[in-house]
């Protein structure tokens, strides 16, 4: 296996990475093994909603300033809230990959993001990478492939690829499948996928970038 | 709800009609084909990758609420009492909805031995519906969840086969069987083994595999006075979703409107109505107000569609030269909670000539998740022990794993009793072994030290894949040429929208980018059934080459009037009407509309029956190669390559992407996939996707290989296309095993095969 240098610094993030929050759930785990008995869940207190605070978030180049619950999701807010339902709901626990966005260049779960975190950074989504009607050139990539079937994974998929690419402009095979480990597709396009992350460092390299 | 299963079964008896009356204008095959057969783009892929592709869930509507389900927590308990006054006071809560609600008393599951309501107080498994809300944020929804007061009484509860104990609880007033066994039988079983040479048996067992699709189930819905509007993620707007929610909430058909246009992926676990989908309408009409729900994660794992895990034995007789004499297969398998296809047999009795079959099919309720069809529901289950026997058979009588296939090869289908319009299950196994390298991989050293090598083969098929009227395709021609295709049918992710514009430019010589295809609306497109059993690519494209064919006709006719040139010397260049023989003449598709007193003209495609007296499968081969270590258990698959027969090809690069997904999805049933129930609470312990494990991209060998084998079939269709889907899903996980089995001389034969159940056999070995 890879090592993946983001994750050593994913405390300095808002966001998890996979395996970050792997690692978190794992440790609870520990925990809840060693005890005796399995106690009944405490009465749990809820808190009053409604409560709003305003930030203003960066999203694909322009400042949206917005009123959110503290508990709202990034996910929640770009879909729901601000309509840029690109970023597709697959899980809403950090498992899948279908919500991933950039956050400062890096592939991040927007549903283990709260909207608030974001504030102060950089947010890209699938929307962010087009050119008017134009198709940046890891989408064309993924088109020209055919690298999806149903497509519902294909926004996280593209997010990840343009990520790796960011930092990684000419990634080998295996740093590819590294790359798109923590997006799952269950209509299993993945050998087209990793077709279009080649030719997307292609048409990159070839000045496609935006 | 009626099971997909037994409505493809019923399908099957219904569909062979007369054949479609000789006429002296016929559709004939094609010749060289310009456009079907390559690999190209999807026709949507620009709103795929763009974000542009509306799913349900991406619908948000003015005033829109959204709408969260109360599940039981238990494994079997009875609701004593619901107590939702304080759920009504939170924060932005707009409606509560229980089973006492007006019109919310509504029946469920129907079936002879498993009726249950849409809020039953009866919980026969954790998962099942208690009570809803409506708040305008799912985050004050989930809050109010929290809210309702439920009081239990919790019930004994049951997880396995005990549950056809006579003492044990019950689910259903009639007890915990699922009704009569199934028996198929054919010729005389004990005389086929008396026959045999050598006589081998052994029992099988595979898990509960879950659908996943990466969408997960959910509606938007919207009245407007009496009219109903219902997106929904989908694998049918008529079958699934209309009729029964139509039936459902007493509303006439045509009062009611399914759209679903982009639906993220199904695999037979969108097939039915959802309970979310008439809560969600109950709870829009009470409020006036659009509702939107989605399933959260877990809710999908808990409730809607598993694949029932079976226990099999298969007994087999074989004679020396390795011809088959006898199969005995009895299965017994659970589709959970209520009614659900459980039969894992068809493969046994169809797939090798075998005069003597006996299949035994049994089922049994316990207090888990209901089964739904499954991508071809019962096959890779059954695949399992009849593949696997297969080489046991083979080995015995000192026989390749692939030529034993080819003895027991039949181009005639003893289910149906007919042959075959084709089959290209010998190319499949021949022409694969032949890309795989497999008699210098058999030959192969296993390796030394703790990792050893093997390869594995099997074969497969799937019942369905025939496609079947009725299927309509609407082609509407404009007047400067260019095409709009419509039709109910869906694209679950298939790529049947881009066969259909590929096959209606085909037929028409059009380029592809001038036609476009409306879809899945039933207020708007016509009668298709849903997406399943491999069915829609063969019964719609039939019906959109033959749509075309007829705006062509009427086209050319006029031109051939108008020009006074025989119809077999036009063509369609552009916006117009040329002669081949003389380019010179022509008329543009306007000009001949204009004279005709029209500026559109249209073709209503209906599919012709199958031919009565023969049958339509599609077939498969898959090859593996993998590595074992024998010290962790640890299975890498290193190769794959499916040899598939679909019949006529119609997008290399859709139908490819078909079958290693297909592929990759059975590795995981194979390998990884599996419901775990606990046994001291009954509840699902995996039921979210760190746990249940669906094949990521690193599960995935790069060394993977497809191979197309086309048996340029006349008969089956206008086209010669069969469905893939399913039978790329079919003997994929059997192969896997065979190769372990070759890289470690013990057989794996509970599924999934995990890194314990290896080390486990390899002890049991040692032990001798």
């Amino acid at each position: 296996m890879c090592e993946d240098p983001e994750d050593k610094r994913s405390d300095s993030h808002p966001g998890m990475s996979r395996r970050g929050f792997l690692t978190s759930v794992g440790a609870g785990a520990t925990v809840a093994v060693s005890l005796k008995e399995i106690p009944e869940a405490p009465a749990q207190e809820i808190e009053a909603s409604g409560q709003t605070a305003t930030i203003s978030l960066r999203i694909n180049g322009s400042s949206r300033k917005l009123m959110v619950e503290p508990r709202w999701s990034l996910l929640y807010v770009l879909r729901e809230v601000l309509g840029l339902t690109g970023t597709k709901i697959g899980c809403d626990r950090g498992e899948c990959g279908a919500c991933t966005v950039l956050i400062d260049g890096r592939p991040r779960y927007a549903c283990m993001t709260l909207a608030i975190e974001a504030e102060g950074h950089e947010i890209t989504t699938l929307e962010g990478l087009m050119d008017g009607e134009k198709l940046g050139p890891v989408q064309q990539a993924f088109a020209e492939e055919d690298a999806f079937q149903c497509g519902f994974c294909t926004p996280g998929q593209i997010m990840a690829v343009e990520g790796l690419l960011r930092r990684n402009p000419k990634p080998a095979m295996e740093e590819i499948r590294q790359g798109l480990s923590g997006n799952l597709c269950r209509c299993a396009a993945y050998r087209h996928i990793f077709n279009a992350a080649a030719k997307a460092a292609e048409l990159r390299g070839k000045g496609g970038a935006l | 709800m009626r099971d997909f299963y037994e409505e493809l079964e019923e399908s099957y008896r219904a569909e062979s009609g007369p054949a479609a009356a000789p006429a002296d204008d016929v559709i004939r095959p094609w010749g060289e084909t310009q456009i079907v057969g390559k690999p190209l783009p999807r026709v949507d892929a620009y709103e795929r990758v763009s974000g542009a592709a509306q799913y349900t869930a991406d619908i948000v509507l003015p005033d829109m609420i959204y709408a969260a389900i109360l599940r039981c927590p238990h494994a079997h308990a009875m609701v004593k009492s619901i107590d939702t006054g304080a759920a009504e006071k939170m924060p932005g809560v707009v409606a509560v909805l229980t089973g006492k609600s007006p019109g919310a008393d509504l029946p469920w599951y129907g079936g002879r031995t498993a009726q249950s309501k849409l809020f039953d107080p009866h919980c026969r498994y954790e998962g099942e519906e208690v009570a809803a809300v409506a708040a305008q944020t799912p985050y004050q929804a989930w809050d109010a969840l929290r809210a309702i007061k439920v009081e239990y009484e919790k019930l004994p509860f049951v997880l396995d086969d005990s549950a056809l104990k006579p003492d044990t609880t019950r689910l259903h007033e009639s007890g915990n069987s699922t009704g009569d066994p199934r028996v198929t039988k054919r010729g005389d079983v004990e005389k086929g083994f008396a026959e045999a040479d050598v006589v081998l048996e052994e029992t099988f067992t595979t898990g509960v595999q879950i659908h996943v699709p990466m969408e997960a189930h959910g509606s938007v819905v919207k009245w407007d006075g009496d009219k109903l509007t219902i997106w929904d993620s989908t694998q049918g707007v008529y079958n699934a979703v209309l009729f029964p929610a139509a039936q459902t909430l007493n509303l006439p058909l045509n009062k009611v409107r399914v759209v679903c246009k982009y639906f993220g992926g199904g695999f037979g676990a969108k097939l039915e109505l959802g309970k979310y989908t008439v809560i969600a309408a109950l709870i829009s009409r009470k409020t006036a107000r659009p509702v939107k729900i989605t399933l959260t994660r877990e809710e999908t794992l808990l409730c809607v569609g598993n694949r029932p895990g079976a226990r099999m034995t298969l007994k087999a007789g074989v004679k020396k030269d390795g011809t088959l004499t006898a199969l005995q297969l009895t299965s017994v398998a659970t589709p959970g909670a209520y009614a659900s296809g459980t039969g894992v047999g068809f493969q046994v009795a169809e797939l090798y000539r075998c005069p003597n079959v006996l299949i035994t099919e049994s089922g049994f309720y316990i207090n888990a998740g209901r089964a739904r069809a499954f991508r071809a529901p019962g096959f890779p289950p059954g695949n399992w022990p009849l593949e696997q026997m297969m080489d046991m058979l083979a080995e015995k009588v000192g026989m390749d794993p692939v030529d034993i296939r080819l003895k027991n090869f039949t181009d005639f289908s003893q289910m149906r009793n007919m042959p075959y319009t084709s089959t290209g299950l010998k190319e499949c196994l021949t022409e694969g072994a032949k890309k795989f390298g497999w008699k210098e991989a058999r030959a192969a050293k296993k390796g030394g030290g703790h990792t050893r090598r093997g390869v594995g083969v099997a074969a497969g098929m799937w019942q369905g894949g025939n496609g079947s009227p009725p299927y309509t395709a609407e082609i509407r021609m404009f007047m400067d040429g260019g095409v709009t295709i419509k039709t109910g049918a869906m694209d679950i992710g298939t790529g049947t929208k881009t066969c259909a514009c590929m096959v209606a430019a085909e037929e028409l010589g059009l380029p592809l980018d001038s036609v476009r295809i409306e879809n899945a609306d039933t207020a708007v497109t016509p009668y298709a059934p849903s997406s399943g059993g491999s069915m829609t690519l063969p019964g719609l494209i039939p019906a959109v080459r033959k749509g075309a064919w007829l705006v062509k006709r009427q086209i050319f006719g006029w031109a051939s009037e108008s020009l006074g040139i025989a119809t077999e010397d036009l063509e369609l260049k552009g916006n117009a009407v040329v002669s081949r023989s003389n380019p010179e003449k022509k008329k543009t598709v306007e000009e001949l509309m204009r004279a005709h007193g029209v500026l559109d003209v249209i073709g209503i495609g209906n599919r012709d029956p199958n031919p009565a007296d023969k049958a339509t499968m599609p077939f498969a081969a898959h090859f593996a190669e993998v590595e074992v270590n024998t010290r962790t258990g640890e299975i890498k698959v290193l190769r794959l390559l499916g040899a598939n027969e679909s019949g006529r090809v119609i997008n290399l690069h859709t139908f490819n992407n078909q079958v290693f997904g297909g592929m990759t999805m059975a590795l995981g049933f194979g390998l990884t996939e599996k419901r775990v129930l606990d046994r001291q609470t009954g509840k699902m312990c995996n039921a979210n996707l760190h746990d249940y494990k669906v094949p990521t991209a690193l599960d995935v060998p790069l060394d993977h290989e497809v191979l197309p084998i086309d048996p340029k079939d006349t008969e089956c269709n206008i086209v010669g296309c069969k469905g893939s889907g399913e039978p790329a899903h079919v003997p994929t996980a059997s192969a896997i095993a065979n190769a372990i089995y070759d890289a470690i001389g013990v057989r794996p034969t509970d599924g999934p095969i995990e890194p314990r159940t290896i080390l486990e056999l390899l002890g049991r070995k040692k032990r001798g």
